[in-house]
């Protein structure tokens, strides 16, 4: 028993003397807490809603003021022509489309029965299916409160379209995402811990007493990823298209093309990371806790980032894999070329450049100093 | 007068696959003496070091250690024995005391006997100034002194040292001999594997293992006399020379 | 030309709080086999990264084949063989793969530069589609040394290339390094192993990042300042205690089979005991000029010990760093 408690007192020193390890313990827990409890949520506020109101009366007024004080939408257009609505979706935005059909009042009137149409963006299912609710909730609203002034039952049905995903198939979502987190957890992780072992035998001692660029060293540690995170890819699009029916609609080429940038972006986050760990363990540890959560919870295939504070809003904006999920949704999901994803295909190319720049210059070719 | 066998090996084997890394070790040893054990790095030491410590069991044949059998009583045996090797001995992260004290912990002593036994063992080494001190800040010499003065605080039968003086300076190696030899004045038998052969010379015996076997088992003048040459080098270098186990 | 050159080298490390080299110099002369002698901890690692240029010094200077380590690491990186401990190979290619591919980081192939390590590599030849990893500590030293000779470097730095393996080898790698040398490669070695100082051309002594000496062994052995003797008897341990209680004494350390002594100058003798001493040295007949050793002789038998043996030795290597120590 006395040897018992020597063991627990000594693992206590240990613990207590080791500051990453209680970084770890105590702050992780808070800071999941604070994520999950406050800020990640799968409630939306302020979704980007366009109406056609083809009645332009009384009753398709009420229901758009009513919509208009929901915080759950946003109105931002009133459409004269439901042939702008793709566009409308196609820009970005535009979550959910109501159009008000010309005889609105009318039937309602004549046959106690009107329709609307509620139009949704449904490469992500899970949003689509929660606005739709909430628009079809705000009508069923309306629609008791018409029937009891009216003092005879009315019925107002919301014809749904999920536009690109009729199916509202999960995967649609998640397979943009899916391949945003792999391509990025594999090119980092491969490339630091690569890096860092040769660190660690000493071969890497070698290697810098040499006349060899360490540039070169560097790239070839980055090469036989990138290869293979491509036949990764290539395999995730099979199964995806195969097994899972999700539709490559736009350009394969692009996709790859994104892909690859995605990937050298990645490479060289791996690159920085194994300038700075001094071990495998630790190279490691830190792309996973430093790239797997921050990945997951903010590309915007779990939780949409519209919805989260500000500040957290701000982080998903350095994270490359979420621009790559928005890219890689709009061209296989909805089908866009270039013109739609140029914005964000900059963004990638600077931060990939910009985290080139950094690993090169922090790549010490020379040893620590306290090695 | 008859001496007690503290260690007896019999055809103690240890075999990986096809591999034999011990091959039928025979050897006792007697209580109170300093027991050299050589052998070239990949003969085979290690390995039988393992087996006597209870840290390993054998493939074949037999052991006592301090009276008790390695198969059915490893246990015991681990509680009669102190160990230090090169690679680890103490806790870096704990200071001077902690070490103490824990290592006295699980040796099982008693609170007062321990506190005699660390005030000793401060008061011999000279650390009264570093007792607070992490163990990382000290010199290489003084942890090695320190780590064998706790491998054998419980005052244990026997201590197995693998390699203890690597690196060492010379001066340091020379102190922890001294150590050596005060617990030999107190009963403990030490068994030691090391690869300076000025320090085989302060061994009352010494076996020298090749290619998994004994070649050779005697004190230091007997083994110069065989070999007919003047230094415990010669002795070695002859018996290793001959060694198939050089590319594994 | 002097191939390497250190002028009042000083490094630390943790910010300050650690000095591994204080203000260390030493030359090495083109051709030259030169040692650097000490324990572990002592600075050996550290000096010969700074001059492999991975490490940049605090303050001081640093040559190599007369350029800066510090402003032309690029070219010096070209010129020298670097073996750090560990011996630094890549454990899952074989040797041929290891050795091709240090070849080619040099710009050479092994062809070019085989009459290099011919003899060296004769004896790996045999072990060529072998996994590094799975060698012996021995025929790891060998390839890494030939990875550190493929591109004919000028200067070889090899960091405690014998440390952590077998005592055969361990000659073997000497007569190897001896055989370098006859084609004009300036060779640099640390050991912590005294015995090997003497295979050197120069040795410097180093202990807690200061230099304790520099010189041939030869020279370092002749300047160790007191006569020195060995003593054996049958009790050994006992034999030490005695000796370092004695008023004659002036050091005595443990060497194997001998325990190596010097006396106290004899001006710090009491009169008295000088002339005890005299007094015996007739009766035994005993080399006369050293009374000391007729009084110890005599000291020791009345203590009980016998089979005494005392006789005048030269200094070694070890002696002296022993000596220098204090």
């Amino acid at each position: 028993m006395k040897q018992f408690i020597s063991f627990i007192r000594k693992e206590f020193y240990h613990v207590f003397r080791d500051r990453k390890t209680l970084l770890i313990l105590f702050g992780m827990p808070i800071v999941q807490i604070l994520l999950f409890g406050f800020a990640l949520t799968n409630e939306i506020q302020h979704a980007g809603i366009v109406i056609c109101d083809y009645a332009k009366d009384e009753t398709s007024r009420k229901i758009i003021s009513k919509i208009e004080a929901s915080n759950s939408f946003e109105i931002q257009k009133m459409l004269p022509d439901h042939a702008e609505i793709e566009k409308s979706f196609l820009q970005g935005n535009t979550k959910l489309a109501i159009i008000f059909p010309e005889n609105f009042s009318k039937d309602l009137g004549h046959q106690h029965k009107a329709q609307v149409q509620i139009i949704a963006d449904a490469s992500d299912p899970n949003t689509a299916t929660t606005l739709t609710n909430y628009a079809t909730n705000i009508i069923m609203d309306y629609q008791q409160e018409l029937s009891n002034e009216r003092k005879m039952p009315l019925s107002i049905v919301p014809e749904l379209r999920m536009l690109y995903n009729p199916e509202l198939k999960g995967a649609m979502n998640f397979v943009p995402g899916v391949m945003a987190l792999v391509l990025t957890l594999v090119c980092v992780l491969m490339t630091a811990v690569s890096i860092v072992r040769e660190k660690e035998t000493g071969t890497m001692e070698v290697l810098l007493v040499s006349p060899v660029n360490p540039f070169l060293i560097i790239i070839s540690k980055a090469v036989p990823y990138l290869f293979l995170s491509v036949i990764n890819l290539i395999v995730i699009l099979i199964l995806s298209v195969t097994l899972l029916d999700v539709p490559i609609k736009g350009s394969v080429v692009l996709v790859f093309a994104e892909s690859v940038l995605l990937i050298i972006t990645a490479l060289s986050l791996g690159l920085l990371i194994s300038n700075v760990t001094r071990s495998q363990q630790a190279a490691m540890l830190v792309s996973m806790m430093g790239m797997l959560v921050p990945t997951m919870l903010f590309t915007g295939f779990m939780f949409p980032i519209e919805n989260m504070p500000v500040p957290l809003q701000f982080i998903s904006y350095i994270i490359p894999a979420k621009w790559y999920y928005t890219i890689v949704k709009s061209i296989m999901i909805k089908g866009l070329g270039f013109e739609a994803v140029w914005k964000e295909t900059l963004v990638l190319i600077g931060m990939a450049s910009f985290l080139l720049l950094v690993s090169f210059k922090k790549f010490k070719t020379r040893l620590n100093e306290d090695a | 007068m008859i001496k007690e066998v503290v260690i007896k090996a019999e055809k103690l084997t240890k075999r990986f696959g096809d591999f034999i890394a011990t091959n039928e070790v025979t050897f006792e040893v007697y209580k109170g003496e300093i027991f050299g054990f050589l052998g070239a790095n990949g003969a085979g030491k290690t390995t039988a070091m393992k087996m006597l410590c209870g840290l390993s069991s054998p493939s074949s044949g037999h052991a006592t250690i301090a009276g008790y059998d390695i198969y059915k009583h490893a246990e015991d045996i681990k509680k009669n024995i102190g160990y230090m090797s090169q690679k680890f001995s103490l806790y870096e992260d704990l200071t001077v005391m902690e070490n103490i004290r824990f290592f006295g912990g699980i040796y099982g002593l008693t609170p007062k006997h321990l506190k005699a036994q660390s005030d000793e063992l401060i008061e011999t080494l000279g650390l009264q100034a570093e007792a607070k001190k992490l163990v990382t800040s000290l010199p290489l010499g003084w942890k090695q002194k320190l780590s064998f003065s706790v491998a054998v605080i419980h005052e244990p039968k026997i201590v197995f040292l693998d390699e203890p003086t690597g690196g060492v300076d010379p001066v340091t190696r020379r102190q922890f001999w001294d150590l050596i030899y005060k617990a030999v004045e107190q009963g403990i038998t030490v068994f030691v594997t090391t690869h300076y052969m000025d320090e085989a010379e302060y061994c009352n015996r010494i076996s020298i293992m090749v290619d998994g076997s004994i070649r050779a088992l005697d004190t230091p003048s007997a083994l110069k006399q065989h070999f007919s040459t003047g230094t415990m080098d010669q002795v070695f270098y002859q018996l290793a020379r001959g060694a198939q186990r050089k590319a594994d | 030309m002097k191939d390497v050159v250190l002028n009042e080298l000083v490094k630390t490390y943790g910010k300050g709080s650690v000095l591994a080299v204080d203000k260390v110099s030493l030359e090495v002369e083109q051709g030259e086999l030169f040692g650097l002698i000490g324990p572990d901890g002592a600075g050996k690692t550290t000096i010969f990264r700074v001059l492999a240029t991975l490490l940049l010094p605090d303050s001081g200077g640093a040559l190599v084949t007369g350029l800066d380590a510090v402003k032309d690491y690029k070219t010096i990186r070209k010129h020298i063989g670097y073996m750090p401990g560990k011996f630094s190979l890549y454990q899952d290619l074989s040797v041929e793969e290891n050795l091709n591919f240090f070849a080619t980081v040099f710009n050479t192939s092994i062809t070019e530069n085989y009459d290099l390590v011919k003899d060296i590599y004769v004896q790996l030849e045999p072990f060529k589609t072998r996994r590094a990893g799975k060698l012996s500590g021995g025929m790891k030293q060998k390839l890494a040394l030939c990875c550190a000779l493929i591109h004919r470097p000028k200067v070889l730095l090899l960091d405690e290339p014998t440390t952590g393996v077998d005592v055969v080898s361990r000659k073997e790698f000497w007569e190897m390094l001896k055989g370098l040398k006859q084609q004009g490669i300036t060779i640099l070695v640390s050991t912590p192993y005294m015995d090997e100082a003497n295979l050197c051309e120069r040795i410097a002594l180093i202990q807690n990042g200061r230099i304790l000496s520099i010189d041939t062994p030869e020279n370092i052995t002749k300047q160790f300042p007191d006569k020195l003797f060995a003593v054996k008897a049958d009790n050994m341990g006992r034999l030490q205690q005695t000796l370092r209680n004695s008023l004659w004494i002036k050091s005595c350390h443990s060497f194997g089979d001998y325990h190596h002594i010097t006396f106290k100058n004899k001006s710090l003798i009491a009169e008295s005991e000088w002339q005890t001493g005299l007094q015996h040295s007739g009766m035994l007949g005993h080399i006369p000029q050293y009374p000391q050793i007729a009084a110890l002789i005599q000291t020791l038998q009345e203590s009980g010990f016998q089979d005494i043996e005392i006789k005048e030795i030269s200094p070694d290597i070890e002696d002296c760093f022993i000596n220098l120590m204090n």
